[in-house]
């Protein structure tokens, strides 16, 4: 595996400057993400409204490839219902953990095909996955 | 000689992604020399049998190497005797023993325990545990600037409150030596026991309890060339006495009624059910194989290699070294570091790619990351097979670390 498929150029650029970085006022919904074992922290803000991602935003640290994958994440679900954005989270999970390798149904995860490589490199799954499992918990949670 | 050593170590001529392996996380866990392996597969394919039990040859033979590994522990450590000896699993398993068995039964509501900021988590979450349930309040010796203990926080908080105090002997993040032998005088003068976790400490120095006088001292076997699941409790003979056991089972026992159970003398109060008796067959091999090298080789091959990779580090602008302020005398080969801009696991990916072994995150210590400011680090930790030329590697690969995430130099 190389570095280079791993840090791609899209992935260094969410990592260095993720345009999702941000305290989000009015979120209808806060959780927070936590890998113990490395310390990667996450709170995700969203606001849902009419059964839809308005917006969504993070804060917290963590590694290049849980800040890219939570940026990338983040552009994906803009705009989409919940559970459009819950298909794509259990859908980006199945990626990474190679549950799904069918490039047509992987198709609608867009920018976030970039982190397919992570699956080669199970140190870092979890750090890929942080985010997406975050996300399913808290619109699970706004279900309710 | 380093080569002399390096041969000895099957590991280390294995490949890690593509490249010969640099192995610098022996904080974590050290690789085994073929002595050690040998030993284990003499154990099991020549003498395995249930010790204590049997009235047959195989059985005794078994009971030997057991109570060989314990008598050869207890000279390296300079226990006055064998019975100080306790075998656990690892130094967590030892330092739970403490915590349950003494601080439970000896530590009252309203008393101190005293810990460092700079524990390792085992010995750390079970003296919270012990201090939430009795009632006692846990206290911190914190740092000074150079990332050594406050001799000032030493003196506020080791009072006539203090019943017990647990630190480590080698910070496994700053690799600093504690200078005990002031802290566990006071401590003693203040009727407190003192618990030393040895895990840093007992692989890279001669270690002696007795002229240390501490009253626990543990150890985990793997990180000193063992195999991992042995570990070693030493615990002062009068006080290991009074203590009720930990487990409870098999070979711990005297008499077992229907209703009443007496135990056992030292040390098999404290061993219950069957123990690894090829671990300590692996210890055993350990001590013998150190002692060979001999602990002055073993401090100064790893303070030449310290002394060869700070300078180098130093030259770097983008590296931040964390816990290497102090003068030199007490710093061991533990240098922790973050790369500007970058996380630690990205690090440490990086360098797995160049195949570089260190360790990335919290290292089981995140107060004190929290104390010092940080999320988390990267460690390179070094032992006596270790080269100038892994440490070239290691620097090499670092240079490259900033470009994969396209960060200017």
């Amino acid at each position: 595996m190389a570095l280079e498929d791993i840090y791609t150029e899209l992935i260094g650029e969410h990592s260095r400057n993720p345009e999702h970085k941000h305290a989000l006022e009015g979120a209808t919904c806060t959780l927070k993400g936590h890998n113990p074992s490395c310390g990667d922290e996450i709170t995700l803000q969203i606001i849902v409204k009419d059964g839809k991602v308005a917006d969504a935003a993070f804060t917290g640290v963590g590694c290049a490839i849980s800040q890219a994958s939570t940026d990338i994440m983040i552009d994906l679900i803009k705009g989409k219902t919940v559970e459009e954005a819950k298909t794509l989270a259990h859908k980006f999970i199945g990626m990474i953990k190679r549950e799904i390798t069918d490039e047509a149904e992987l198709e609608d995860l867009d920018d976030a095909l970039a982190l397919q490589n992570v699956s080669n490199m199970p140190a870092r799954v979890k750090c890929a996955v942080l985010a997406w499992h975050t996300l399913d918990d808290a619109l699970s949670d706004t279900k309710k | 000689m380093a080569d002399a050593i390096q041969k000895d170590f099957p590991l280390l001529h294995h490949t890690m992604n593509g490249k010969h392996i640099v192995y610098l996380d022996n904080g974590a866990t050290t690789q085994k020399p073929d002595q050690v392996i040998r030993s284990i597969c003499d154990y099991y394919g020549g003498c395995n049998a249930n010790p204590h039990r049997g009235a047959y040859a195989l059985s005794v033979e078994a009971t030997e190497i057991y109570e060989n590994a314990r008598r050869r522990t207890a000279a390296f450590i300079k226990a006055k005797r064998p019975e100080e000896i306790i075998f656990t699993k690892n130094a967590t398993e030892a330092l739970n023993l403490v915590a349950y068995s003494y601080g439970f039964h000896n530590i009252k509501k309203g008393d101190e325990i005293l810990i460092t900021i700079s524990e390792h988590h085992s010995n750390l979450v079970p003296w919270q545990a012990i201090a939430k349930h009795v009632g006692a309040k846990l206290q911190y010796i914190y740092l000074q600037e150079d990332g050594n203990l406050s001799e000032e926080d030493i003196k506020k908080k080791l009072t006539e409150r203090t019943k017990l105090v647990a630190v480590t002997q080698v910070s496994n993040v700053l690799g600093l030596k504690n200078d005990l032998k002031p802290i566990i005088e006071r401590a003693h003068k203040m009727g407190a026991v003192v618990v030393v976790d040895g895990s840093q400490s007992v692989a890279h120095m001669a270690v002696n309890v007795t002229e240390l006088d501490c009253d626990f001292f543990a150890f985990s076997g793997h990180k000193m060339l063992s195999p991992m699941g042995i570990g070693v409790l030493y615990g002062r003979y009068e006080i290991l006495d009074r203590m009720p056991p930990f487990l409870m089972g098999g070979d711990m026992i005297e008499y077992v009624q229907e209703q009443d159970t007496t135990f056992a003398e030292l040390p098999a109060k404290f061993e219950a059910g069957t123990q690894n008796v090829g671990g300590a067959a692996g210890l055993t091999a350990a001590i013998d194989y150190l002692e060979k090298v001999s602990f002055d080789r073993v401090e100064e091959i790893e303070k030449e290699l310290v002394d060869y990779a700070l300078p180098k580090l130093k030259e770097l602008p983008y590296v931040e070294l964390i816990g290497c302020d102090s003068k030199r005398h007490n710093k061991t080969g533990i240098i922790a570091f973050n790369i500007k801009d970058v996380h630690p696991h990205d690090v440490a990916s990086i360098l797995d790619a160049e195949g570089v072994a260190i360790r990335a995150g919290h290292h089981c210590a995140q107060p004190l990351h929290r104390y010092l400011g940080l999320n988390a680090s990267c460690r390179a930790s070094f032992y006596l097979y270790n080269t100038k030329e892994d440490i070239d590697r290691w620097i090499e690969a670092l240079k490259k670390v900033r470009g994969v995430l396209g960060f200017g130099a």
